[in-house]
């Protein structure tokens, strides 16, 4: 099991197009993704519960990768964070 | 309501997307299916789960049909919205969850779908954001569509020739479906400029106006409507002379709108070269992007009291920063300028004491300065908001000296505890004022002594200045935004700021009036502050000027001494030098 934090960096938070990329990119790997915001933890592979976070510009979030391909998985996701979804 | 057959009736709401159209009306009631809890029995239960996931695959099929034209009708960005709700309908987690409820719990699909749908429902709506409960409409959106299908229930859309689409709101994918047949307008009752629905109606190029209020309830199927997505209303039955009007009004705007498209890059100066501050009036931070698209410089006005929409008590000073900070790195480089809560008067307040002329009562900067905890939580959000220099703040409806000086103070202490936390702001900040009252304009000259720009308030300055409430169809004729008395006043206004070295602005309805154009920057008016869809037609003016032309044309206005004398000078003078101007008439 690997464990991140990371930082929304794109202008409008993690809205419905993010959402959405995050979702996508989870869901090219086996490893089960939870995400957890203030206490409040949702499967990273829901759209629906993806769309519950509302997280804001600057926000912080912990990503929690478990499972056979866990590493890559962990790569990606830090790299979408980073380049802010591609949103702008 | 009841109307005598035939007879005109305007109806105003709020313009969503600019256009004109006319034609017969389609009262779109939203099938919003009824759910009931029914058990099943075990032997049921897979046949329950079989409905479902029919179901689900036929409402995909139609998501993907609304996707694949919205794609080519909108674009790939704007088209995500259903590729979201898409995937929601492919979420194995949100569905095995309902299939396990299903069979453990022994429930109809239905019944099931909705309640675990509005679990996340009711979380985003607990958000309080204006973009999560536009969230939330769209995941109820999948979720109407989901059950309708299980109700083997037809999704309507096929329309009877090209009709106006009157609803109580419109979904984003109804928007969408409805526009493949030839829709000429959407008319809701409820919505703001912000939803997803007015967005697409922009994006689609087809009128709408939102808020109307009592729509559903006045127009029928079949009756003949007029809207204008311009002005924010729409017309039943139309008399011919409204209709002719009204195609008038159009052919000017399409031709001149097919002469703006290069603009809105274009600084705002006249053709003397002297700059003119073209801003924009918004509400909330999705405007921002429409407002940046018809080439504003900045925000000249953010109305903080949207923070305040559907709320029992204030935002916290952290709610209030992140839609703060929301607005100022999206504006940036621009500038943005935080009016700080108007309340009272007619605008909302969670806490609305009845008064028996609220105009003239409790509101604005009297209000913060008797609630030192709220003001003190909205300055200190909008200092935060501040750190890259680009926030100014200007206090509403001030009428004395004592209520600037008493606002600094607040906004000194404001500061002084954003040290005590070590939290950066811009220490420069430009505080200014709103003059709106007759008292604070007299003063105009002191009060540019005290404050670092002045915003004149037209809507309220001409409403205290000539002692007539526009919304009263007895006197309304009385509100005469040129009135000499009124450009006397703003005259006044303008020279007193220039003396003290401020800038002046303004922010009022009068600042977005093409008529007034031409007599403002003739003024030596520093800024103006308009709604985004004019803010085209008023930089072509702009464009189109000299200001030494423009003085000559304020100077000969000023000497008049009727309103309407006025009017018909200004506008001969556009009428000449800028023809291509439409006017309303």
């Amino acid at each position: 099991m690997i464990e991140r934090t990371v930082t929304i960096v794109n202008r409008k938070g993690l809205h419905t197009r993010p959402a959405a990329t995050l979702v996508k990119t989870a869901a090219r790997f086996q490893s089960d993704l939870t995400i957890r915001k203030d206490n409040f933890e949702i499967n990273g592979k829901s759209i629906i519960g993806v769309m519950t976070l509302a997280a804001e510009q600057g926000s912080t979030l912990t990503l929690q990768f478990d499972g056979p391909d866990e590493e890559q998985a962990c790569v990606a996701m830090e790299d979408l964070f980073r380049r802010g979804f591609d949103e702008e | 309501m009841d109307t005598a057959a035939g007879q005109e009736v305007v109806l105003k709401g709020v313009a969503a997307a600019p256009g004109i159209s006319l034609g017969p009306a389609y009262l779109y009631s939203k099938l919003i299916p009824r759910v009931e809890e029914k058990s099943i029995t075990p032997e049921e239960v897979e046949g329950e789960i079989g409905r479902l996931r029919n179901a689900n695959a036929r409402s995909e099929k139609e998501l993907l049909k609304i996707h694949a034209y919205a794609e080519q009708k909108l674009g790939s960005q704007n088209a995500r919205i259903f590729e979201a709700q898409i995937m929601i309908l492919a979420d194995a987690i949100l569905m095995g969850a309902i299939e396990t409820r299903i069979a453990r719990e022994l429930k109809n699909a239905e019944f099931v779908i909705a309640d675990e749908i509005t679990k996340y429902k009711q979380i985003m709506l607990a958000a309080h954001d204006e973009y999560m409960r536009e969230r939330a409409r769209d995941v109820d959106d999948v979720m109407n569509r989901i059950i309708r299908n299980i109700q083997d229930q037809k999704l309507f859309s096929k329309l009877e020739g090209a009709s106006i689409i009157v609803s109580e709101t419109l979904a984003p994918s109804d928007t969408v479906i409805f526009s493949r047949n030839q829709v000429l307008g959407y008319a809701t009752d409820l919505g703001g400029v912000t939803s997803h629905a007015a967005i697409l109606a922009r994006s689609l190029k087809i009128p709408a106006v939102v808020g109307l209020r009592t729509s559903t309830k006045t127009v029928r199927t079949g009756d003949i409507v007029a809207i204008d997505g311009y002005a924010g209303l729409i017309v039943l039955n139309p008399t011919e002379e409204t209709i002719q009007t009204l195609e008038r009004k159009k052919r000017r705007f399409m031709e001149f709108e097919g002469r703006l498209v290069n603009i809105a890059g274009l600084t705002a100066e006249t053709l003397d070269h002297k700059h003119i501050e073209l801003s924009a009036n918004i509400e909330f931070d999705t405007e921002m992007e429409f407002s940046r698209e018809q080439g504003s410089a900045g925000i000249g006005l953010f109305r903080t009291e949207s923070q305040l929409i559907g709320r029992a008590s204030y935002p916290t000073e952290e709610e209030q920063y992140q839609a703060y900070r929301r607005v100022a790195d999206g504006v940036f480089p621009h500038s943005v300028i935080f009016r700080t809560f108007d309340v009272g008067g007619d605008k909302i307040s969670p806490d609305t004491e009845h008064e028996a002329n609220p105009f003239l009562g409790w509101r604005g900067i009297r209000v913060l300065l008797d609630r030192p905890e709220l003001f003190l939580d909205q300055l200190r959000a909008i200092l935060r908001a501040s750190t890259q220099k680009n926030v100014r703040i200007m206090f509403p409806m001030v009428s004395t000296i004592q209520e600037i000086r008493r606002a600094r103070e607040m906004v000194s202490r404001a500061q002084k505890e954003l040290d005590a936390r070590a939290l950066p702001y811009d220490p420069g900040i430009k505080i200014g004022i709103m003059i709106e009252v007759p008292a604070a304009a007299v003063l105009a000259e002191e009060m540019a002594g005290e404050a670092d720009f002045l915003s004149i308030g037209t809507n309220d300055l001409i409403q205290y200045l000539m002692a007539v409430d526009r919304d009263n169809a007895a006197v309304a004729p009385l509100y005469q935004q040129f009135n000499p008395a009124v450009l006397r006043t703003i005259r006044h206004i303008i020279d007193a700021g220039h003396k003290k070295g401020v800038w002046v602005g303004m922010c009022g309805q009068m600042a977005g009036d093409p008529l007034a154009t031409v007599l403002l920057v003739g003024l030596g008016i520093d800024e103006l502050s308009v709604i985004p869809s004019v803010l085209p037609e008023i930089k072509k003016i702009i464009l189109s000027i000299k200001y030494k032309e423009a003085k000559r044309v304020a100077d000969k206005s000023l000497a008049m001494s009727t309103e309407q004398e006025i009017r018909e000078h200004l506008s001969s003078i556009i009428k000449n030098k800028v023809p291509e101007i439409p006017f309303d008439e």
